[in-house]
């Protein structure tokens, strides 16, 4: 009987470990089988209009964007109320993908290749690819910061393009609005607002 | 929840440090943001539309053009190799020149990089400066120049002290093969190539900012932390304390 238990328990314990590998996605895979996701709506046989939704369908589940968002408020977060910050994030959602769609709407057809990774530690990898040069641009290079305390579902929460941080850039494009108000995060609020218009 | 899950990051000011706490200030605010405007209007009436044709012109062209301006900058970034110790960039770039000056006749065809020299990375007095350990003081912006720091524009002022080869033979010297307007023009060009390759870039970027000034001035100085780093290597450059703090797992 004892041993009948501990075969049972050996053998729900060996599938528990095989299902968590089987489901863990490799960073780089997940950078490439994004990218190509990407390139498909970037198609030119879509309209403008087509690629910014099937863009932002994509950038919902493959984005942290609530981390991106809480990132971005950097020391300012700790002075917030709790439905300031429900608020902040319901409109840095949209913010977000409003800003992520049109950015890359522009592109036709890009060609991004994953060259290599670097873990970083246990939560987070650094994954390197190039966007092709073509007639009309150079080749860029882009490194994307990937999240993966879940290994299962990894998130996107920088692009580093030539070595310039979006997230950064955001996070400094963010504290100037707040900065030069006085700290009013109604400022901000106000800022998102006008551009999600 | 999330008091738990979310504890507060740096505050976001400018750094060149790879710790962003706020080292470059941005003490002329109220003057750089009015200078970047006035900017803002010279780059739609003049600069800009010059880009916008100059992208009209047949890619060889073009490419020749950056080539030859590339070429000309090997005389600053030369001497930077060397004051930075970097001696055996010194002396590739020095190979690259003497190469695409004459088989590449005056720079206008990359021979070396076809005959397998490493990839050219600009090198300025600025950033030289920077690797020495000095610090960028506070961020400006310069009227037509665009964004820099004070460390950044010291630095430029080498360049007409004696410190560029192209200066000296156009400007400081009557050597009667160059004039002043072959020194101007090779800078204006400089720019107006730049800004063509980077048309739809800054467009990209206005479009899409909610404050325009703040994301070029994060922009600026993250390249220049890069540069003075002198590395490819992102893990190198980027500060990862802000994120580790940040859980949504």
């Amino acid at each position: 009987m004892k041993l009948k238990k501990f075969l049972i328990f050996t053998f729900i314990i060996i599938n528990f470990i095989y299902i968590n590998q089987s489901y863990s996605i490799e960073p780089d895979v997940f950078v490439q089988s994004t990218v190509n996701r990407a390139s498909e709506a970037l198609n030119n046989k879509y309209s403008k209009e087509e690629k910014i939704e099937k863009l932002k369908q994509i950038a919902s589940e493959t984005v942290d964007i609530k981390g991106i968002g809480y990132y971005t408020l950097g020391a300012y977060r700790k002075n917030m109320s709790e439905n300031e910050i429900n608020q902040y994030e319901i409109l840095f959602e949209q913010y977000f993908l409003k800003s992520f769609s049109s950015r890359l709407a522009e592109y036709s057809n890009p060609e991004i290749e994953v060259v290599s990774k670097k873990e970083l530690n246990k939560n987070y990898t650094m994954v390197s690819s190039v966007l092709v040069g073509t007639e009309q641009r150079p080749e860029v290079k882009i490194d994307w910061r990937i999240y993966k305390k879940k290994p299962e579902n990894p998130l996107i929460r920088d692009l580093i393009i030539e070595g310039l941080s979006l997230a950064r850039t955001q996070k400094e494009e963010f504290s100037s609005i707040i900065q030069s108000n006085d700290g009013d995060m109604n400022a901000l609020f106000s800022t998102l607002k006008e551009f999600i218009k | 929840m999330l008091a738990t899950n979310v504890s507060a990051g740096t505050d976001g000011e400018n750094s060149l440090s790879k710790k962003n706490s706020g080292e470059v200030k941005d003490c002329f605010e109220g003057v750089n943001r009015a200078t970047f405007k006035l900017n803002q209007v010279l780059d739609g009436v003049i600069f800009e539309p010059i880009a916008k044709a100059y992208r009209v012109l047949p890619s060889p062209v073009r490419n020749g053009t950056s080539n030859a301006l590339d070429n000309l900058s090997t005389l600053v970034t030369i001497p930077n190799n060397i004051l930075q110790g970097e001696f055996k960039r010194a002396g590739v770039n020095t190979g690259r020149f003497i190469v695409n000056t004459t088989v590449g006749v005056v720079g206008i065809f990359d021979v070396a990089k076809k005959i397998g020299f490493t990839e050219y990375e600009k090198e300025d007095y600025g950033q030289t400066l920077g690797v020495m350990g000095i610090g960028p003081g506070c961020y400006v912006v310069l009227p037509v120049l665009g964004p820099s720091t004070i460390r950044d524009t010291a630095g430029s002022f080498a360049n007409i002290l004696g410190g560029d080869a192209w200066y000296n033979v156009t400007i400081a010297n009557d050597t009667k093969h160059f004039s002043d307007f072959d020194y101007y023009s090779s800078r204006a060009s400089s720019g107006i190539d730049f800004r063509a390759k980077n048309i739809y870039s800054f467009e990209n970027l206005e479009k899409n900012s909610i404050d325009f000034y703040a994301s070029v001035r994060s922009l600026y100085l993250q390249d220049r932390q890069q540069k003075i780093a002198n590395s490819n290597a992102i893990t190198e450059t980027q500060d990862d304390s802000d994120w580790e703090e940040i859980e949504t797992q």
